[in-house]
């Protein structure tokens, strides 16, 4: 018997490689397959030399596929092994190729996600974003950085357990690992996004709650401040009412409540809690983020226009 | 703009479109993307702030399966090259060209999201092109294609870009001084707000009953503002990590045939 056909590393790395283009001829009618097909052209040229073969294996990777980009490299791992092992003469018919990767792309894609759209991408995403929002070039960079090298770890690592795994991946995908990925990312998530809304909605009411006439000696009486400059001199005068500032006196002699310091006095962000509950419920009668979107730009104009905001 | 920074720009907006499909090296998250075109047009800060503020925007934003969600590529590409207008006219201060320029992305993502769904209709001839391909075993057919199919999605940014590069930008700071000052400061106002919509879309995917407690921990923790994002983070995923060992404990020890109620099982034991 002839010597065993097997994947090089560095075949293994260019399919890889062209894996993280698996979206770009994404289409309407089989989504992901001729990404797919494109990423696993390499295993395909070393482990089929006739032309027959060739034509039936690109056939056979040019059917419907859709999963999250990044999950999709386990499938491809496993993939890969099969294809090795049916170039090796072992009995792996085309329904069982297909078969694996329609099995795995669903609960696959059912963890990618939640992990990486909701959980990994939103908080680099808020962490470089809260620096850039000052004009600090680390925010961006961080998000770059931080993100492609977790993918690309993630890309290569998983397929190549894949690959070592082979169809027992599909033993350790119904012991519930899975779902323990998923169920940590969505608490993870969404403790993230309950403080993501806490720190970056912002709504402040305007309107004047009360206006308080303060007795006399709890504001800095400014005209005493100013016989003090006339006699000792202005720096004295600023000494003089920057003691009694910190000393607790006012600026004013009228206290302003606001509704908006009435509201943070229950809790901060009480009214963006509010707004994002009534987003999510928005979303839920099928209104369409869009309209949403318009419609807080259309409310924060007419707010502002009556004084409300 | 100068012959050489509209090239650039439009690189930016090519390498913006292909990540719009693509979702891997994230050149169309506004964060990067207005970065870099605050970068090729030499208004590196002002780039930086506007994408920090629309990723705060977009942070929810995610194609998941066949459905496309608002597109961020033409909304941080478009509107960063509208603001790059504006500064270069002059007259108009950085901060006013920010906020202007959020406001405009909005339509703009809308605008992306069609041209998407028109790409990806176009990209069925491609598949069937590939199938041709393949019934040859034609493998350089098949990558030309695809690549086709990739510079397709890198077109439908970089075409919109390029023509806005073109938009004189007296033009734009004169239409941004016209626009009066109660328009501009309520849309910043409703810019604050706007960022609820995509954390709303995050939690429709995400809440179940069992991780909505988990959702008030961090609202409430967040209000105290010397825990960073990443203390937040740390105290998240502990969170995390108790709440799933302990769940576990609680399976494995109704397996193991105690009552299912920990503490009447100590006090039998006592």
């Amino acid at each position: 018997m002839a010597d065993k056909i097997q994947l090089s590393k560095k075949d293994r790395l260019s399919v890889a490689w062209r894996h993280q283009f698996l979206q770009g001829s994404w289409n309407y009618e089989r989504m992901q397959n001729g990404g797919w097909c494109y990423s696993i052209i390499p295993a395909i040229k070393k482990l089929y030399s006739n032309k027959e073969d060739q034509i039936s294996a690109l056939k056979r990777h040019m059917e419907f596929y859709n999963t999250h980009p990044y999950v999709s490299a386990p499938v491809m791992g496993v993939t890969l092994a099969l294809e090795e092992e049916r170039a090796n003469g072992a009995q792996v018919d085309d329904a069982a190729i297909q078969g694996v990767k329609v099995g795995m792309m669903g609960p696959l894609a059912g963890v990618g996600d939640p992990v990486f759209w909701y959980t990994v991408r939103p908080i680099l995403g808020a962490l470089g974003a809260s620096m850039a929002m000052s004009g600090n070039i680390i925010g961006p960079l961080l998000f770059f950085v931080a993100w492609n090298v977790i993918r690309m770890a993630f890309l290569w690592y998983t397929q190549e357990f894949g690959y070592k795994v082979g169809t027992e991946i599909t033993k350790d995908l119904s012991g519930g690992l899975l779902g323990k990925i998923t169920s940590g990312a969505s608490i993870l998530g969404m403790f993230i996004i309950g403080a993501l809304v806490q720190r970056w909605v912002s709504i402040s009411f305007a309107p004047t709650v009360s206006t308080v006439q303060l007795s006399e000696g709890a504001y800095i009486d400014w005209s005493a401040i100013s016989s003090t400059a006339s006699s000792d001199g202005v720096g004295a005068a600023i000494q003089s009412a920057l003691s009694q500032q910190a000393s607790g006196l006012s600026l004013t002699d009228t206290t302003v409540t606001t509704l908006q310091q009435n509201l943070d006095s229950l809790i901060p962000g009480l009214a963006a809690v509010g707004l994002t509950l009534l987003c999510c419920w928005l979303l839920k009668k099928k209104v369409s983020p869009i309209v949403i979107i318009i419609a807080l730009f259309v409310v924060g104009v007419a707010g502002h226009l009556i004084g409300l905001l | 703009m100068d012959p050489i920074t509209v090239l650039l720009v439009v690189f930016v907006a090519f390498l913006a479109g292909m990540e719009g499909i693509l979702d891997e090296f994230e050149f169309h998250q506004p964060l990067v993307a207005c970065t870099l075109v605050g970068l090729v047009t030499g208004h590196l800060e002002a780039g930086i702030m506007l994408g920090g503020s629309l990723q705060m925007i977009a942070l929810g934003w995610a194609n998941i399966g066949a459905a496309v969600a608002p597109d961020a590529a033409l909304a941080s590409v478009a509107s960063s090259i509208i603001m790059v207008l504006a500064l270069n006219g002059g007259s108009s201060d950085t901060q006013t060209a920010i906020t202007t320029s959020i406001a405009l992305a909005v339509p703009l993502s809308v605008a992306g999201l069609f041209l998407t769904m028109v790409v990806r209709t176009l990209a069925i001839p491609i598949v069937h092109a590939m199938d041709a391909c393949a019934d040859k075993g034609n493998f350089r057919g098949v990558e030309a294609w695809h690549i086709v199919a990739i510079i397709m999605q890198g077109v439908r940014i970089a075409i919109p870009a390029a023509a806005l590069c073109f938009v004189p930008s007296d033009a734009v700071t004169a239409a941004l001084n016209a626009m009066p000052a109660w328009l501009t400061d309520g849309m910043s106002i409703g810019g604050g707000m706007v960022a609820a919509v995509g954390y709303a879309m995050v939690i429709n995917m995400m809440a179940t009953r069992e991780v909505w407690p988990f959702f008030a921990l961090g609202f409430v923790l967040a209000t105290i503002s010397e825990l960073t994002l990443i203390a937040l983070g740390a105290i998240g995923l502990s969170l995390a990590f108790i709440y799933l060992g302990l769940k576990e404990a609680a399976q494995a020890g109704g397996g193991a045939g105690g009552s299912g109620d920990p503490l009447g099982d100590i006090l039998n034991d006592y």
